[in-house]
């Protein structure tokens, strides 16, 4: 209920960048948060890969791995991955930064509610880490959680006190996305700046507010669906334990239905894809137009791909369940959902090539990771038509076909989405520019290494090559592709090492970077009118008034190949 | 201090359909000047729509409960003995106590729509000047908002009482399938009620000192809308419980 920006600017340092209402800080609190989680979670990735082609190698923190101690390492790698980065960078920290400054507006409307989301989510992170430290160490039921073996303290090693840890974490991030979601959507209706139209919001904005609306349905449900996991684990209840033997051993539970936690989880689970690809691929646009030199091709069909694709992302949870006995005709109405996500899709494909179309393209570090996002998109993507059909995926559901699918569409993508973001937006929030060279050594040996690692994974699904093994050396068939899985893991470990040189570049140019103007990529949108990095109140007290479309490049007969969203009102010329 | 007099005219949102309407603006522009701090009726508004926003995850927790609960109620289970599939659905016989505790929630929600137009009132004379203490006012005023408080609490000890006598019954949280949702149910429902309580209990202290403010007025505005939507929510709650058992 405080007023948005009734605040002073504080001075202290613990109010200024520890307890900040600022939403600036706050957005680069949720990076930071999530620049840590991902090299956690790349870590453990890396140990995996290592296992996978020695299994015999003593690894450290870890010592020998165990198939159990495989298992951990991915429920681990999987939680914090798609929890803590893919959802909190795109989202948590460039929508903190940068929706209330393109927008026009001086902070979110509810700054305290944005602090408390951020360290809701900090706390369930170090929750999530402490899984790694108590007996029995971190769970080993994958980052769905499948019921009952999530469900069971006995089942396994990780089962017990990490399991629990584990749940809570989830429960944690989920009460703090909510409050996320709470402040984006009430400031991005509430807050725009006159003449700031929903039509004439940026497609990032739109993307971070449909975001949020997802997020807002969703994570509830994931949250229902923790709270009857913590019951079934601690109280005694069975919502989702049939009648089942551990060890030969009558659990007492009875009656329950595991199906029930996968229809909870997927109805959350599927959207989350949304949740985490939607902001890269507001971003994405975005970039296209502002280094092609051309407004961006069919606003308004990208605006209503993302809410129909948004939409749609709640009708087709059920593909992620063809495996689990459900009956033919509702598996049928669920794969052509699916499919019916192609058409958005396509849709927004189509016009980011059309933006490309014949633009005088400036080939730039964002813009770079922008057009890899869209090579990456329609990789990973193609993929999903052939998932979407239950005859196809009972065969591939278990294989790395589908690994090799959602790390393209969903992570490596989503991350493409970050990076473009991070060396766009670079200048603006830290005052330097980031080494060009370096970054685009970042980027081919990024963009090369992703798709080294991933599209010989469609190959090894296809050859029946079974996911969550972690030792392929036991059964023939699978030994005979180990001179693939050894391409895999090297290719790995070069695009690792080669994420280094992003945060080398990083915490370098934050110090010794060439300074940057208020408008180094001759940009259009709001944050670009304001000073670098942009003052407590984003705009010096002036609130700027919008006459302009978001996307307003090579407008005949302006003065500038660009005109800013502030600049007086041009005449439609198209 | 200043003296205002009641026929101030009260600036209620709902009325204006301009930029400080109630719904947020569609064509863009704030309902402020963009100057300082938003003004009252801006901020009600503002705070008003993030309570609409709030409240949807909340509706989302309870549809899946909900989902749930049907589910679960159709489902039959392996029996180890005859190794047959069987129903093993049994009703649970809700307490009386529970229509006495609807009537006492049903009752605070009166109250506490009483307390949020004596508050707005008020907060229509602050907006009007400085925020500065508005006490000549307050001095002959029903105390809805304490009245609210204690039945709020007064119903959550209901609750209370309700699951001991459950209990007393056999049906545990842990009993059987339908007991589990019954103490899931009201259970969640308590815990998102003492939010409630929680935010009138320091809306009331505050109270206490006298402070008006246009801020207390919008946390008790807005806490009337919740604590309407927990009332209806569990009249829902009751009615599932009870008719789809």
């Amino acid at each position: 209920m405080q007023a948005a920006h009734a605040h002073e600017a504080p001075q202290g340092f613990i109010r200024k960048w520890i307890f900040s209402l600022d939403h600036k800080v706050i957005g680069l609190q949720y990076y930071f948060l999530a620049l840590a989680a991902v090299f956690v979670g790349m870590f453990l990735s890396l140990l995996m890969r290592i296992h996978l082609i020695w299994p015999t190698a003593t690894l450290p923190f870890f010592g020998e791995i165990k198939p159990e101690t495989y298992l951990s390492l991915l429920t681990m790698h999987g939680t914090i991955m798609v929890f803590f980065v893919l959802t909190t960078a795109p989202q948590g920290g460039f929508g903190n930064y940068f929706l209330p400054i393109q927008i026009g507006a001086p902070d979110m409307a509810f700054p305290v509610l944005n602090m408390l989301s951020f360290w809701t989510t900090f706390l369930g992170f170090i929750v999530l880490l402490a899984a790694f430290f108590v007996t029995g160490g971190a769970p080993l039921h994958g980052w769905t959680g499948y019921a009952p073996l999530s469900a069971l303290q006995s089942a396994g090693p990780g089962e017990g006190l990490g399991a629990d840890l584990w749940i809570t974490s989830i429960a944690i991030f989920c009460i703090g996305a909510l409050m996320g979601a709470l402040n984006f959507i009430t400031t991005t209706l509430d807050m725009r700046a006159k003449g700031m139209t929903m039509m004439r919001m940026p497609l990032t904005v739109w993307a971070w507010f449909i975001t949020a609306i997802l997020g807002l349905l969703a994570f509830g449900v994931l949250l229902s669906a923790g709270i009857l996991l913590l019951m079934d684990r601690n109280l005694g209840t069975s919502f989702f334990v049939p009648l089942v033997t551990v060890n030969g051993q009558l659990t007492g539970h009875k009656g329950g239905s595991p199906l029930l936690w996968q229809h909870l989880f997927w109805f959350f689970g599927h959207p989350e894809v949304y949740i985490a690809i939607l902001p890269a691929m507001g971003l994405c646009s975005q970039l296209l137009s502002v280094f092609s030199r051309k407004p961006i091709f069919g606003y308004k069909a990208m605006v209503y791909a993302m809410l129909s694709i948004g939409f749609l992302g709640f009708m087709v949870w059920g593909h992620h369940m063809f495996m689990s006995g459900m009956s033919p005709y509702t598996a049928f109405a669920f794969s052509i959902m699916t499919m019916g996500i192609g058409v958005p899709s396509a849709i927004k494909t189509f016009n980011w090539l059309g933006t490309l179309w014949r633009g005088r393209i400036r080939f730039h570090s964002p813009m770079l990771f922008a057009i890899g996002f869209v090579s990456l998109f329609v990789t990973g993507g193609i993929s999903g038509p052939f998932l979407a059909q239950p005859v196809l995926d009972i065969y591939l559901h278990e294989t790395y076909f589908v690994i090799a699918h959602f790390h393209l569409i969903m992570g490596v993508a989503s991350i493409f989405g970050i990076f473009a973001a991070t060396y766009y937006w670079f200048p603006k929030m830290f005052g330097k520019m980031m080494n060009e060279p370096l970054a685009k050594l970042h980027f081919w040996l990024t963009f090369i290494g992703a798709y080294a690692i991933f599209m010989p994974m469609h190959y090894y699904g296809m050859a029946a090559g079974l996911r969550r093994y972690s030792q392929s050396t036991e059964v023939a068939y699978i030994l005979k592709l180990l001179p693939l899985q050894r391409f895999i893991s090297i290719a790995a470990f070069i695009t690792i090492a080669s994420q280094f040189i992003f945060l080398f570049n990083l915490f370098w140019s934050m110090w010794k970077g060439k300074k940057a103007s208020d408008n180094p990529w001759e940009a259009t949108t709001l944050e670009w009118t304001t000073a670098t990095p942009p003052p407590h109140d984003n705009f010096s007290g002036k609130t700027p008034v919008v006459h302009n479309g978001p996307y307003e490049y090579s407008v005949p007969g302006a003065p500038r190949d660009f005109v800013m969203q502030s600049d007086p009102e041009i005449e439609p010329a198209h | 201090m200043a003296s205002f007099t009641t026929t101030t005219t009260v600036d209620d949102p709902r009325i204006s359909l301009g930029g400080g309407g109630i719904l947020p603006p569609v064509l863009g522009g704030r309902g402020d000047d963009g100057s300082g701090s938003p003004n009252y009726t801006t901020r009600l508004r503002r705070a008003r729509l993030g309570l609409i926003v709030a409240v949807t995850p909340i509706l989302m927790l309870f549809v899946s409960f909900t989902s749930a609960y049907i589910v679960r109620q159709g489902l039959p289970t392996l029996d180890p003995q005859t190794n047959l599939l069987v129903k093993d659905w049994i009703p649970v016989k809700l307490p009386a106590l529970l229509l006495v505790n609807t009537v006492v929630l049903l009752l605070s929600s009166l109250g506490m729509e009483l307390a949020r137009r004596q508050f707005r009132g008020e907060a229509a004379l602050v907006s009007g000047g400085t925020a500065s203490e508005v006490s000549s006012t307050e001095q002959n005023k029903m105390p809805w908002l304490g009245m609210t408080l204690v039945l709020g609490l007064l119903f959550l000890f209901g609750q209370w009482t309700a699951w001991k006598q459950l209990g007393a019954s056999g049906f545990y949280v842990s009993s059987t399938a339908s007991s589990s949702f019954v103490y899931l149910l009201t259970g969640t429902h308590a815990v998102h009620l003492m939010g409630g309580v929680l935010a009138l209990l320091v809306a009331s202290i505050a109270a206490l000192f006298r402070r008006a403010s246009a801020r207390r007025s919008i946390v008790i505005d807005v806490t009337a809308w919740y604590w309407h939507f927990m009332a209806a929510l569990w009249v829902y709650i009751l009615c599932l419980l009870e008719f789809a058992r």
